[in-house]
């Protein structure tokens, strides 16, 4: 196979790229475009903390202290959507657009027009989402949307104008995730350098392949769910509405069949590489490759088609409780494969807790409590009494928070010397590690109590009995919020200088991410490397 | 590969998953009426039959066991109507035919139509539960202070699973339009 050169983009004749804002503006080039990604996901982490900090402090005694409950309602739901969709995705798209071309010896993304436009989707996302927060303060409107991230009808058909931004958010989200989805799967079908099958690629790239794949399936029917949702409450359709014929219940299933697996296609990119910095601290192989590949497919085709395990409570008849039951818990038999392959990645390797591999570590046991809890949750017969509860917020942020975004910190921290040519403050990433996962277990564990005890999700008051575990959740919560400007003043302190990082970063990093310079040139691989 | 041959591989790539994304949007739209399509078939969600049935000559009335019929009701949200069932449950035959009475009231100064919308449990139920003439079947107004029995004819079939001894029928009642008068 020839090595062909690759330098027929239009953004090859550079050199001379604009500078200023206009450079960011215009830019086609996937470094730019993943910075971009990437900090636009930390300033909407950044947020979204903060609106939760508030429900905290509403939360942190019975009664009511700090806002109104039609507030309350707000700043749960839109909390919800930023860190989903503007945070945890972006983060995972940053890295998509940074990593693979670099992974796979690719000059740039396969479509760098197309990635621009996707990245410039998100701030007036973001915007149309906030906005209501806003206009109400000026008069206009009664808030965002406060029906929770989930829209159920017929409370979404009820809502005010805040709805009607939010239904509109998710459409230029959902617009922009399948564009970067495309993108990313034409890079990694045709951009792959010579010699780099597929069962030769980057776990990484596996992992945003199945990502993509589920994006573009699952994506569109949450943009027709809410669709129907905007013509029933102005078009006089009846999709949701009893009355007319439609039904509720209909609006759960497309809302689930979309919400199921986004909790996979936020946590495959981490999957994806999460073996990566396994194999690099613990200086071995990653252990079952093809295992780890053939789990991603399983746990990906099998995402599709549990969706109703969210609904258990609707009145769903017996042969349809005991089929989602079953095939969710079946989701755990490739899942715990991928956990026996990353502990066996570790075993007995010569192995270094630097912060990556800390926030990794970490990472396999919180992400696991979140499994299994799920497993609880997955049985009809005690769903029937955690459905609902502080339980499910629990378990949901172990898999959501420790599993996604530890995840992607440990992605941050591992690359990131190679993104800016610097290394980070070692002593700051351990203690952002340390006070990051015992904040989080202090802010979750009673949670899980609070479930178990019966308190309810999503009100802002609660019984007198539940007092103590809610005043240790919310300073929990806001030792976790406030340790996250660690991470922020690291990554800014690193980005603007340091000691200067190898082209290896680490000891035993194995790809060709690391054969490029730190930081790699604005334009790399213009001639593509040949594998072997 | 040379830059044109790929950019054209990326363009023809780009088109294919361009189908998969429209054919998703396709099974969002059609999981609508596959949706109700899958209700009928298999009288989940207790979505009763929305046309009178046709009595058979040939059905017998089971003389064997009784059935109970509990029948409840809602007003829902934007409809200012008093309505109830007259008799709360009955205790019928399979095949026998009945004939149940509920009331509404219209506490308005307004003409105003209403739709009742029925639901059977246990769903399992749903098919042996037939309508011969129902209040549901059309749209209902009531002019101002209007009092209004409105009849339900029915009957449970002889074929209802013999674990069943109990089915409830209940009724909301939807607002459709209102005129001043």
């Amino acid at each position: 196979m020839s090595t062909a050169t690759a330098t027929h983009h239009q953004d090859d004749h550079h050199a001379e790229h604009p500078t200023g804002i206009m450079r960011w503006l215009t830019t086609t080039n996937h470094k730019d475009i993943g910075t971009m990604y990437l900090t636009f996901s930390l300033i909407m982490f950044l947020l979204g903390g903060l609106l939760i900090l508030a429900v905290r402090a509403e939360l942190f005694q019975p009664g009511m202290q700090v806002m109104q409950p039609e507030f309350f309602n707000q700043l749960i739901g839109v909390h919800a959507l930023i860190m989903i969709f503007a945070a945890l995705m972006p983060a995972a798209t940053g890295f998509a657009n940074w990593m693979l071309p670099l992974q796979l010896g690719a000059p740039d993304m396969a479509l760098p027009r197309l990635n621009n436009w996707g990245f410039w989707l998100l701030p007036p996302a973001a915007i149309l989402l906030l906005a209501p927060f806003v206009l109400a303060l000026l008069g206009i409107g009664d808030g965002a949307v406060a029906t929770g991230w989930t829209f159920y009808a017929p409370l979404s058909v009820q809502g005010g104008i805040g709805t009607d931004f939010a239904i509109f958010s998710v459409h230029l989200l959902g617009i922009s995730s399948v564009m970067g989805s495309i993108n990313v799967l034409v890079t990694i079908f045709n951009m792959r350098a010579p010699g780099m099958t597929l069962m030769k690629m980057p776990i990484f790239a596996w992992g945003w392949m199945i990502t993509a794949f589920l994006l573009i399936a699952t994506i569109p029917v949450l943009a027709g769910g809410v669709t129907m949702l905007l013509t029933d409450r102005h078009f006089g359709t009846h999709f949701f509405d009893a009355a007319g014929g439609g039904d509720p219940i209909l609006f759960q299933h497309l809302f689930w069949f979309f919400g199921h697996p986004e909790v996979y296609i936020v946590l495959l990119p981490v999957w994806g590489l999460i073996p990566h910095i396994l194999t690099t601290f613990s200086r071995k192989p990653t252990y079952g490759y093809k295992a780890q590949v053939y789990s991603f497919w399983a746990i990906g085709i099998l995402s599709v088609v549990v969706w109703a395990h969210h609904f258990f409570t609707v009145g769903l008849p017996t042969p349809a409780l005991l089929y989602f039951m079953y095939s969710t818990m079946s989701i755990s038999l490739p899942l715990a494969v991928l956990f026996f392959c990353w502990i066996a990645t570790m075993w007995r390797g010569s192995m270094t807790f630097e912060t990556p591999m800390l926030f990794t570590v970490g990472w396999i046991i919180l992400f696991g409590i979140g499994g299994l809890t799920g497993l609880v949750l997955a049985d009809v017969a005690a769903d029937a009494q955690y459905h609902h509860s502080y339980f499910v917020v629990a378990h949901f942020h172990y898999t959501l928070f420790a599993g996604g975004i530890m995840g992607i910190m440990a992605g941050v921290y591992y690359w990131l010397p190679k993104m800016t040519g610097h290394m980070y403050n070692e002593k700051l990433g351990k203690l952002h590690f340390w006070l990051t996962t015992i904040a989080f277990n202090v802010t979750f564990i009673p949670q899980f109590f609070l479930g178990l005890a019966g308190m309810p999700r999503r009100i802002p008051d609660y019984a007198l009995q539940f007092s103590e575990f809610n005043m240790i959740s919310t300073v929990g919560a806001f030792v976790l919020g406030l340790s996250q400007l660690i991470f922020v003043y690291n990554v800014i302190r690193t980005v603007r200088g340091g000691e200067k990082a190898t082209d290896k970063v680490w000891e035993s990093s194995v790809g060709l991410e690391w054969t490029l310079p730190s930081p790699p040139p604005y334009h790399s691989f213009s001639e593509q490397p040949v594998i072997k | 590969m040379d830059a044109q041959q790929r950019a054209a591989a990326n363009r023809r790539l780009v088109w294919k998953l361009m189908g998969l994304v429209a054919l998703a949007i396709a099974f969002a739209f059609a999981l609508v009426p596959l949706y109700n399509v899958f209700c009928d078939l298999t009288g989940l969600n207790g979505k009763t039959e929305s046309l009178p049935v046709e009595v058979q000559s040939t059905m017998k009335v089971d003389e064997s066991r009784w059935v109970n019929v509990e029948f409840t009701s809602s007003v829902m949200p934007g409809l200012a109507w008093n309505f109830y069932p007259k008799e709360s449950s009955m205790r019928v035959r399979p095949g026998e035919i009945m004939l149940a009475l509920f009331e509404a009231k219209n506490m308005t100064n307004e003409t105003v139509v209403g739709r009742a919308v029925p639901s059977v449990s246990p769903s399992q139920a749903t098919f042996y539960f037939k309508k011969i003439e129902c209040f549901c079947f059309q749209e209902q107004a009531l002019k101002t202070g209007e009092v209004k029995e409105m009849p339900l004819r029915f009957y449970v079939s002889p074929d209802l699973p013999k674990d069943i001894g109990t089915i409830t029928l209940s009724y909301a009642f939807y607002h459709v339009a209102s005129a001043t008068n």
